[in-house]
């Protein structure tokens, strides 16, 4: 019996031999419980050694091995073979992002957003240990549980038209993560935050396509975040237009 | 050696490369349709500025097919304003009851019973009475 | 004070949304198409219609539907043609769009006045 096989059409670019990419036709044995990151890791042990990508956990936690799975922005440890077969699977590397080689794209731009929305814990002065942890009940950390599950893996930036035409846009996982922070209880970092959310490259180039959102592997929803985002910005405009000293 | 490659992405035609995004296109563009609207609503209103007579020559006007169709597609338009409106709602908006939070189900479909509700009220004060 | 206008763009365009989503669809089907074809008597909707915007409370209702649906049409067509190749004329693009806005809301509260 013949082993039943998959083809795939691997984006491939090589700086140091051409200046266009292309693409290879490989094939792959066809496994019922494979994904398409299976595929490609038998591809680079067995086949061709110098094929490039991103990978770590191969199980959805990482967030390392996103690239395109026929067009859609995908994280290749959960796009199963078997979802494609028996016709041919094309990947490339995340949408909106240069390419460093074959499927490995350069992500600064997207570190420095992250960083820029400073996402972390921001206290105006934090309390000596010996007075003991901030507390926090459980409906205090329900109002921004679903942003905390991003896990930086960009397929919403590969997703976002917005971002695809306009780099300069600060893009939904930033602004997600940014909420996250936003709508914490312990946090106090809001004012921080607005100089990089509330400018015009922040939330209010998105134009709520929402496709970010549809794509995103942990259903955190950033293009909520972004609206709940621009309502918050909204409220804080008009505050500081009718009240120009006393909200600060 | 680095040398990034970036593929070009066309700044006119992007939208055409996805049916969400066509659809998120349909959206944005229902705009021009209703903004069409309100030009020939405003203009039909201002008869009412010469008497009931003008205004009821003028609605009568509207009933040419050419119009007609013109305000079959604005309904159309703004239907899919409205139900793409209402139906982003919840991630907008979220709100709690208490400890826990308001089911997006119902904050989509409290907009949908405003909806209906606003519609009969505005028929019944414009042809019930 | 924040840096961005855009605040206040966004807010009258989703005020705008909200008002058009809720109430435009039986505008237009009342007096697009259900009077035309005289699904209602045009001349009792006539007689209907001049009585109801005498009233200053209709006049209100009627300023705010249509300025606030123009600005939100506005904004979206401004985002539109950003999103499809006019991204380096932003400037000229916002200000033709809420001037048009403007003027659609002026012209809005001429008509209203002259009933």
């Amino acid at each position: 019996m013949v082993e039943p096989s998959i083809t795939l059409e691997v984006f491939r670019y090589r700086p140091e031999i051409e200046q266009e990419p292309t693409f290879q036709t490989y094939t792959a044995p066809y496994r019922e419980d494979w994904v398409v990151l299976d595929a490609l890791n038998y591809l680079k042990d067995e086949v061709d050694g110098s094929l490039s990508y991103r990978w770590s956990c191969r199980m959805g936690v990482c967030g390392s091995c996103g690239m395109m799975v026929n067009g859609e922005p995908k994280l290749t440890c959960a796009a199963f073979l078997k979802d494609y077969y028996p016709a041919p699977i094309r990947v490339e590397p995340l949408a909106n992002f240069p390419v460093e080689r074959d499927l490995v794209i350069n992500m600064d731009d997207f570190m420095h957003k992250l960083k820029d929305v400073q996402p972390w814990i921001i206290r105006d002065q934090e309390k000596p240990v010996s007075e003991g942890e901030y507390l926090q009940s459980p409906a205090e950390l329900a109002t921004y549980k679903q942003f905390s599950m991003c896990i930086n893996c960009m397929l919403c930036y590969a997703a976002c038209p917005v971002y695809g035409l306009d780099p300069s846009f600060i893009g939904p996982a930033a602004i997600a993560l940014a909420q996250r922070y936003n709508l914490d209880s312990r946090d106090q970092g809001q004012d921080a935050r607005r100089e990089v959310i509330s400018q015009h490259e922040g939330v209010w180039q998105c134009t709520f396509v929402s496709e970010c959102s549809v794509v995103c592997p942990k259903d955190v929803d950033p293009a909520g975040a972004i609206q709940q985002a621009k309502v918050s910005g909204a409220i804080d405009w008009f505050k500081s237009v009718l009240m120009p000293r006393g909200s600060q | 050696m680095r040398e990034p490659y970036r593929r070009p992405m066309s700044s006119t035609t992007w939208w055409l490369s996805k049916r969400i995004y066509v659809l998120f296109m349909l959206r944005e563009l229902t705009s021009v349709l209703i903004a069409a609207f309100l030009v020939v609503y405003l203009i039909q209103l201002a008869q009412l500025g010469q008497g009931a007579e003008a205004y009821t020559a003028f609605v009568e006007r509207l009933a040419s097919p050419g119009w007609i169709i013109f305000h079959l597609l604005v309904l159309i338009a703004a239907l899919y304003h409205s139900i793409t409106w209402f139906n982003l709602t919840p991630q907008v908006i979220v709100l709690r009851w208490g400890e826990e939070q308001v089911p997006p189900v119902f904050i989509a479909g409290s907009h949908y019973v405003a909806w209906l509700a606003v519609s009969v009220a505005i028929v019944w004060i414009v042809v019930g009475n | 004070m924040p840096k961005s206008g855009e605040a206040f763009w966004w807010s009258l365009f989703s005020a705008g949304g909200m008002v058009a989503a809720l109430l435009l669809p039986i505008h237009v089907l009342l007096s697009g198409i259900a009077a035309p074809l005289g699904c209602v008597s045009a001349e009792a909707f006539g007689r209907q219609m001049q009585a109801l915007v005498s009233h200053p409370l209709t006049k209100i209702y009627l300023f705010v539907l249509f300025s606030l649906t123009f600005f939100h049409c506005v904004h979206r067509i401004r985002h539109t043609l950003y999103d499809t190749g006019l991204r380096e004329y932003q400037t000229p693009i916002a200000v033709i769009c809420y001037g048009m806005a403007l003027i659609g809301t002026v012209a809005t509260v001429f008509v209203l006045l002259a009933i």
